[in-house]
């Protein structure tokens, strides 16, 4: 799940980083408050879960409190366009308003979790205020990995070598180290997946400050972290996506026009490569779920017929644990809700395969079945 | 032959009296597995109400001591799945099979580290476990009816893909030594390398498919393997090569990360590594049995060694010759192997007809196999009839 920046932010605080000061605003009038309680100059960042905010001019500075009213006015309302987002972008409610910070250096750093390492592992670099891909394409020297042991935790003097490394001398070493181990703190108290401080800044007369703070917390571990679960913005996500998640399915929107539904995560990726690979696009990744209830499949076709991108569906279950009856009972229970449907090209395997054809047979619906995988490619060329 | 589970694996289910644990230990105990214990905390002392005869323990300790079983199956729910992994580990058993989706990955990390230097095997979590057709032994959720006994091994990292590949296979008479699924999450215990050292020592594994993802570097680790190690021919099938980056696909390690978790570049390093690319989905079955008819190919070419073995091991030979004979073979057992699961499970007997049902199905099918194998030139013409 992600997070806004402002919440990032405040969550770090509570874990002693040092992030700029300010606030969040989701008025003009708010913002012009918040900026002269900060002397008047502040930075306005658009707060939207989405990276390439500066260049898509949704991070300004302003020189009164009456821009940074302005400024507000302007970001709060509208969509904002990001490489990251799609063509349509990402509403903007609120904007942080916060203090502007005579930056020195920018530094890079992040956790993450690392199959190849089996645990997290602290990612920092020199080269910060830039993508750390780019960095790791053209500078990877400038890159420094560490895997702290996953139930001993970070040590000092792990946290000291990646501070010498980054550059920090004299006092900042502590400083720096002190911050390391609150990062690493944060990481496991609050069982995210992803910290980034990007950029980590040096301002001043050296203190170190978190200009920005992207965090995500793991979906998985939800029912230990309720109060983290509040900090869920659902207007972030894609309508469809959002309908998707709160019902349990396995759902990401693509920008095909072919509907898939399957069941298993590995063998949907398989038919979403399948629909490539004869020249069509699918339109989205959908795993309905091994124990799917007919409420539940109705649910993830119904986020299809929702699409207004699907001109034709293709559903290719195998039955273990889901009875391919039972899948198609929630198809047709879908269809006949929303009156119209695409053509739907259905491929049914396993457990009560003959049951869930009869199902489609009766239902009068627009459905061609088929055999195999084959042919299911050669219905879509 | 075998790889994980076989005749002497003695199951206990962690989980047993939970609705999935209690569903699925009948489906495994169909097949033929030795379903010996079951622990719920809270429940020991009780016998399971399926059959009115399983004891059910409140610790694996306990459980392990009394019936001697040597595998854990969990279906322990999430937030308790790490602890009865560890708590399995603990209590002797040799093999651990977790089935459960969405374990914290952090829990995970720190089982895993748990783990290390212990003499245990832990397979998953998030998989669909593992099956061998031949020893009648399941362990797991796969639907047991499409399995087929045989040579060819199937490691994957999905539950639903696996049982297409294995389909595709049965229904080409391509029979199974061992299938075996490691599970999507991105920390798990077996990767695709140890379920392939383990095939690569299986005498009765003669090749094996490797069905890999995006995500992660477990399929180039898998390459490395295979081009300094494995003596067996792979064909391999990567999927999500359509799935754009940065997005978790289902899967909590399908996701592109970085170039080495494309599909691209695990495509690469496996081709480099020798082992023959499956191009779509669709093409598992066909292209394990190009293989075989290779690897045969080179075995008539070097007769009395070959020869040999062959007339010893009529498995070998099944395997060899992929043909309606071959399918039919298993079929003559079956009978015998139903009857104990007949008398232990009458209650279900409706779901057990469903299997019986679909195992002549499948055969039949089998049959027909040689005239779909040799479509690919009249497949043009099928589709466009099929079209209107």
């Amino acid at each position: 799940m992600k997070i806004h920046e402002y919440q990032a932010k405040s969550l770090m605080a509570q874990y002693g980083i040092p992030v700029p000061k300010g606030g969040v605003a989701s008025t003009p009038e708010e913002a012009r408050q918040i900026a002269a309680s900060l002397g008047g100059r502040a930075v306005v960042k658009a707060q939207v879960h989405a990276g390439g905010r500066g260049k898509a001019g949704g991070v300004k500075l302003t020189n009164t409190p009456e821009e940074a009213a302005q400024v507000a006015a302007s970001l709060i309302g509208r969509n904002l366009v990001t490489h990251q987002t799609g063509p349509e972008g990402v509403p903007i409610r609120k904007v942080l308003v916060e203090e502007v910070q005579p930056i020195v250096k920018e530094l890079y750093l992040s956790i993450t979790i690392d199959a190849a390492a089996r645990g997290p592992v602290i990612i920092a670099s020199e080269a910060g205020g830039m993508e750390i891909e780019e960095v790791a394409a053209r500078t990877p020297e400038k890159i420094i990995r560490i895997a702290p042991n996953p139930t001993v935790g970070l040590f000092p003097y792990q946290a000291r070598k990646i501070a010498y490394a980054l550059g920090l001398r004299g006092d900042q070493v502590r400083d720096g180290a002190a911050l390391l181990t609150n990062l690493w703190k944060l990481f496991y108290e609050k069982d995210l997946s992803l910290i980034e401080i990007n950029p980590l800044a040096i301002v001043g007369e050296g203190r170190i400050v978190a200009l920005d703070g992207k965090i995500n917390i793991e979906d998985d571990a939800d029912f230990r972290h309720k109060d983290l679960m509040t900090l869920r913005d659902p207007e972030q996500e894609d309508p469809l996506e959002r309908m998707a998640n709160d019902s349990g399915i396995a759902y990401v929107r693509l920008d095909g026009d072919i509907g898939c539904v399957v069941n298993g995560a590995g063998l949907a990726m398989a038919t979403m490569d399948m629909v490539s690979l004869v020249g069509a696009k699918p339109a989205n990744f959908l795993d309905v779920g091994g124990g799917a209830e007919e409420e539940k499949v109705k649910r993830a076709f119904t986020i299809l017929l929702d699409d207004p991108r699907v001109k034709k569906v293709l559903i290719n279950v195998f039955g273990g644990i889901l009875r391919c009856d039972i899948l198609a009972r929630g198809v047709v229970a879908a269809c006949k809700e929303k009156g119209v449907h695409p053509p739907i090209i259905a491929r049914l395997q396993g457990t009560n395969k003959e049951e869930g054809r009869q199902v489609f047979r009766d239902s009068g619906l627009k459905v061609t079945l088929i055999e195999t995988l084959h042919d299911a490619a050669a219905m879509l060329r | 032959m075998s790889i994980l589970v076989d005749r002497n694996t003695r199951v206990v289910v962690q989980g047993l009296t939970g609705r999935e644990g209690g569903y699925h230990a009948l489906r495994c105990r169909e097949f033929g597995t030795q379903i010996v214990a079951g622990v719920t905390p809270g429940r020991g002392g009780t016998l399971w109400q399926e059959d009115n005869k399983t004891p059910v323990y409140n610790t694996m300790e306990q459980a392990v001591k009394e019936t001697g079983a040597n595998t854990s199956l969990i279906f322990v729910p999430s937030p308790g799945a790490a602890d009865a992994i560890v708590e399995a580990a603990d209590s002797g058993v040799k093999l651990i099979i977790c089935i459960t989706e969405g374990i914290p990955v952090l829990d995970m990390v720190k089982v895993d580290a748990y783990l290390k230097g212990k003499n245990v095997t832990l397979l998953g979590p998030n998989c669909p476990g593992a099956i061998s057709p031949g020893e009648k032994c399941k362990v797991g959720i796969m639907p047991g009816n499409i399995h087929l006994p045989g040579r060819v091994g199937v490691v994957s990292r999905s539950g639903t893909l696996t049982y297409e590949a294995v389909n595709q296979l049965t229904e080409l008479g391509i029979g199974q030594s061992s299938c075996v699924g490691i599970g999507g999450d991105s920390i798990r215990g077996l990767s695709h390398t140890n379920v392939l050292e383990m095939f690569n020592n299986d005498p009765g594994t003669d090749a094996v498919v490797m069905i890999g993802e995006i995500g992660g570097t477990s399929e180039q680790e898998a390459a490395a393997y295979i081009k300094k190690n494995f003596k067996k021919p792979v064909a391999f099938l990567i999927v999500g090569q359509s799935a754009p980056p940065g997005r978790r696909m289902g899967h909590a390690g399908a996701i592109i990360t970085g170039r080495s978790a494309t599909a691209e570049a695990k495509v690469e390093a496996l081709k480099d590594a020798g082992a023959k690319h499956i191009p779509t989905p669709a093409d598992i079955g066909l292209v394990m049995q190009q293989l075989l008819k290779a690897r045969k190919t080179v075995a008539v070419s070097a007769p009395k060694v070959a020869a040999r073995p062959a007339a010893k091991a009529p498995a070998a030979r099944a395997a060899a010759r992929p043909t309606a004979k071959v399918a039919a073979k298993p079929t003559a057992k079956k009978p015998a192997a139903k009857k104990p699961v007949a008398k232990a499970a009458v209650k279900k007997a409706t779901a057990l007809r469903g299997r019986i049902a679909a195992r002549p199905a499948a055969r039949a099918v089998a049959k027909k196999a040689p005239a779909r194998r040799a479509t690919p030139s009249r497949r043009p013409a099928t589709r466009s009839g099929r079209r209107r």
